[in-house]
């Protein structure tokens, strides 16, 4: 079990096959990236986070999805900082023995990192900033957990 | 004494990231109120505690949650990662 939380950029291809090779015993390895969303005029995006909190809070969940899955191993990489559109924001990748608990452990996770780790994002526009606030549709999503 | 942080707009409108704080509060609640008496800004910050998340020591909590024994307290808006 890995977290990262950085302000530097991260080779995605390096780090899945690094995971992959990792993961002995895995059937089915999934990934999933966050990508800096370039619409509506968006300049760039800055995200704030907690630094004595988002570890921590970060290796709860994975724990919690590798207990819960029978993972094989779970990887959460998550940056801060000012980032362009078009940039990676954060990834996550899950080594399960099958597929449906690697697709469904990082969905989980996908859903709990929005809205249990302590990140927020602010995107800048030609018109000025503002704080992306979150949505019901977001605290709804843990539900089906 | 006990430190009091502040993420995203909550830290906008108050001002600062973190500040230490001398409260006789027995909850998060109380010590809401007491910040709000001091000026302006807090109260506006906290106007709407719904609004709001606080975490306990690096942990979420609820405002009513006691702050006995509390080193570390933290107020911000609902999260945004992912």
């Amino acid at each position: 079990m890995r977290v990262s939380v950085q302000s530097e950029p991260f080779d995605l291809g390096a780090e899945v096959a690094s995971f992959t090779a990792g993961a002995a015993g895995a059937g089915a390895v999934v990934s999933f990236t966050g990508i800096v969303r370039p619409d509506g005029g968006l300049t760039g995006m800055e995200i704030e986070h907690y630094p004595g909190m988002t570890g921590k809070a970060i290796q709860a969940i994975l724990a919690q999805a590798v207990d819960r899955w029978k993972l094989v191993d779970g990887l959460v990489i998550h940056r801060h900082g000012r980032l362009a559109p078009g940039e990676t924001i954060m990834m996550v990748a899950t080594a399960a023995p099958h597929r449906g608990d690697a697709f469904a452990a990082a969905e989980f996770l996908m859903d709990y990192l929005k809205s249990r780790a302590p990140f927020w994002k602010k995107e800048s526009r030609d018109g000025g900033e503002s704080w992306v606030a979150a949505k019901d549709s977001d605290e709804d999503a843990l539900k089906r957990w | 004494m006990i430190d009091v942080l502040y993420f995203a707009w909550v830290r906008e409108r108050i001002g600062l990231p973190r500040e230490r704080v001398e409260t006789g509060a027995a909850t998060v609640a109380g010590l809401v109120k007491e910040l709000c008496a001091r000026e302006e800004r807090y109260a506006a910050a906290f106007a709407d505690i719904s609004a709001l998340r606080v975490a306990l020591d690096q942990e979420l909590a609820d405002f009513d949650a006691p702050l006995a024994g509390v080193r570390e307290v933290a107020f911000f808006p609902p999260m945004t990662g992912g």
